[in-house]
């Protein structure tokens, strides 16, 4: 199988994440620092929808529900258990475990692509508004007091095994860089798995998929599992980058960005909507700090002009360009070839170089 | 005919909504045979197909594949009983490459080194190594079919049902599929629903005529081909 091009340029960018996360602390400012752990909680998350829509063919309109999930399990297991190693574990099986509940009846019901997208969006909704409403002191799990639409404070990560021993919020950016790096090289192991390639198979035909005896229900399931898993841990990144839950995290706006995070950067690649997240991160907050232009209007003309012009999105559409520009000038340097072999030689002229 | 029946329906029927596209229709197929299917358009050779295969369940009766009650089942669960499928409208993964095409049907039932050396003697056998690394999508009609038959090839089935293999195809691939038909049947029984009569001749021995739902008529292909009912069908569909 010729992926070889795409495992160099995986690996590559994994290095370009690795340098990053020893020069960055020497390069930015300390207040940088602390916000990159939120904005690569962000790409973890674009992480695992690329997975699961560009990869899976999942158009799942909920992904935030699942980073929403695993942000609030890590921060009320933290709260109850009074460390922060084993919330970890609990956010990403939380997470993984209602992706897989709520794909079992989506899958399973041969529910079709636009009612998942909205089922999806739907239960997302519904955790919004749920969340909203626990504002009373009724509303506790354990210790920990839901907080209606103030949320709940998150407990900082500790070393593990050393609850006393909590982190700074600038070393933060070395967990979470790091967790982005080995989730996205599991990303790409996954995708060259006989399970990965089975899931892009089942993207380009489900019916085909079927007919070969994959059982698609059951594929489909598994990877939503995952990418809810992802998600999950991406919640407890943010829980930590942001230092307290709320359920804004599940509105309709978030969802939203994560769909243009993936549009942008491009389907069926993992390291387009990752990049994608992070520049529509700072594009926003850029403008965010100036009051003549609305956010909302930027990402909504974003979006429109990546479906219309770019409907790839950035990192396919670059791939393309430039595979286009290196066949052609492949072709120009055959052409040339030949028609130097054809033109017979004139002495005169080459006397006259030499000369 | 003698030996094990190896597919059977009985009182086989799919409604779709008024149309009776197959009508109570009671079939039985023999271990290593080559039969063909044939009927005008519109006859429900494609119906009784999906049905077989999982793609449809039916509204009445029953498909038993060997012991397994096949009717209603999913497509998978029929193909795990070691059944190769192709379909009239060609089904291959338009965004992959030819071999990888093949190898996800080889590493279905095989180990990935197994897989390997299936995918590439699949492809060695089909002819299909000069575009091994071409998309499927960018194919010719006939090419995409013959990717398509190569992914039934590399999942070594002991049953294989083909709808329309040919259609599509130039005379020299229709040649080249005839031969390929009658060398699966050496190791597999099959299935071929054709309607092109040129192409039967070529690889029957035993033909079943379709006619609006039902089974017209089951016997040799000289038999069928002198058969007034059968010219009366074919001539009638030519005419409209
Ligand atoms: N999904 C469907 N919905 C409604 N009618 C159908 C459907 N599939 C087939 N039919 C009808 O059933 C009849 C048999 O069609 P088909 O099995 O495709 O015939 P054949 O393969 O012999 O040409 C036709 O009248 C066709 O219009
Ligand atoms: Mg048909």
């Amino acid at each position: 199988m010729i992926r070889s091009r795409e495992t160099r340029w995986s690996l590559f960018a994994a290095a370009v994440g690795v340098v990053f996360l020893f020069a960055a602390p020497q390069v930015f400012e300390l207040f940088t620092i602390i916000n990159l752990t939120t904005v690569l909680a962000l790409a973890i998350l674009a992480l695992s929808l690329a997975l699961v829509w560009g990869y899976g063919g999942i158009l799942c309109f909920g992904q935030t529900m699942f980073f929403g999930l695993g942000a609030y399990a890590y921060t009320i297991a933290a709260i109850n258990i009074g460390e922060t190693t084993a919330p970890i574990f609990i956010a990403i099986f939380v997470a993984a475990a209602f992706a897989a509940i709520l794909g079992y009846f989506i899958f399973y019901g041969r529910v079709s692509d636009v009612y998942l997208a909205v089922i999806t969006l739907t239960v997302t909704l519904i955790f919004y508004s749920l969340l909203r409403s626990t504002s009373g002191p009724e509303y506790k799990i354990g210790n920990a007091l839901l907080g209606g639409f103030n949320g709940v404070t998150s407990p900082p990560l500790n070393i593990p095994g050393d609850p006393s021993n909590v982190l700074y919020p600038e070393d933060m950016f070395y967990v979470a860089m790091a967790a982005l790096i080995l989730a996205y090289l599991f990303c790409v192991w996954l995708t060259q798995t006989h399970f990965g390639r089975v899931m892009v198979a089942i993207r380009e035909n489900e019916l085909r998929a079927e007919l070969l005896g994959y059982d698609i229900r059951l594929y489909k399931l598994a990877l939503f599992a995952i990418g809810g898993g992802i998600a999950g841990m991406a919640g407890v990144l943010f829980a930590n980058g942001i230092g307290r839950v709320t359920p804004d995290i599940f509105n309709l706006y978030n969802t939203a960005l994560t769909i243009i995070w993936v549009i942008v950067g491009g389907r069926g690649t993992l390291i387009g909507p990752v990049l994608g997240a992070i520049a529509l991160f700072y594009l926003t907050s850029g403008l965010g700090t100036q009051a003549s232009i609305n956010n909302n209007l930027v990402l909504g003309i974003i979006l429109i002009v990546f479906v219309l012009l770019v409907p790839r999105g950035i990192l396919p559409g670059v791939i393309g360009i430039w595979d286009r520009a290196q066949s052609r000038s492949k072709l120009l340097r055959s052409e040339k070839r030949m028609r130097r072999r054809r033109a017979p030689r004139r002495p005169e002229q080459e006397a006259a170089n030499d000369g | 005919m003698t030996g094990e029946i190896v597919l059977e329906t009985r009182n086989l029927s799919q409604h779709f909504g008024g149309v009776v596209a197959v009508d109570r229709v009671n079939f039985t197929l023999w271990d290593a045979e080559l039969r063909c299917l044939i009927g005008p358009n519109g006859a429900g050779k494609s119906t009784f197909f999906k049905c077989l295969t999982g793609q449809l369940s039916p509204t009445e009766g029953d498909v038993v594949i060997r012991d397994f009650h096949a009717g209603g089942r999913e497509p998978h669960e029929v193909a795990r009983l070691g059944v190769g499928i192709k379909t009239q409208v060609p089904n291959v993964f338009d965004g992959l490459s030819v071999e990888e095409n093949v190898w996800l049907a080889a590493r279905r039932w095989q180990g990935a080194k197994r897989a390997k050396v299936l995918t590439d003697e699949t492809l060695e056998r089909l002819v299909l190594g000069d575009i091994r690394n071409d998309l499927v999508g960018v194919l010719a009609h006939g090419q995409r079919q013959w990717v398509e038959l190569g992914m039934v090839v590399a999942a070594e089935p002991w049953l294989v049902l083909l709808d329309e293999p040919t259609a599509g195809m130039t005379q020299e691939e229709v040649l080249r599929t005839a031969d390929l038909i009658k060398e699966i049947n050496q190791t597999a029984t099959m299935i071929v629903v054709e309607h092109d009569m040129q192409f039967i001749r070529m690889i029957a021995n035993q033909v079943t005529v379709f006619h609006e739902g039902r089974i017209l008529i089951e016997d040799t292909m000289d038999a069928v081909a002198r058969d007034q009912r059968v010219r009366d069908v074919y001539l009638g569909h030519r005419q409209q």
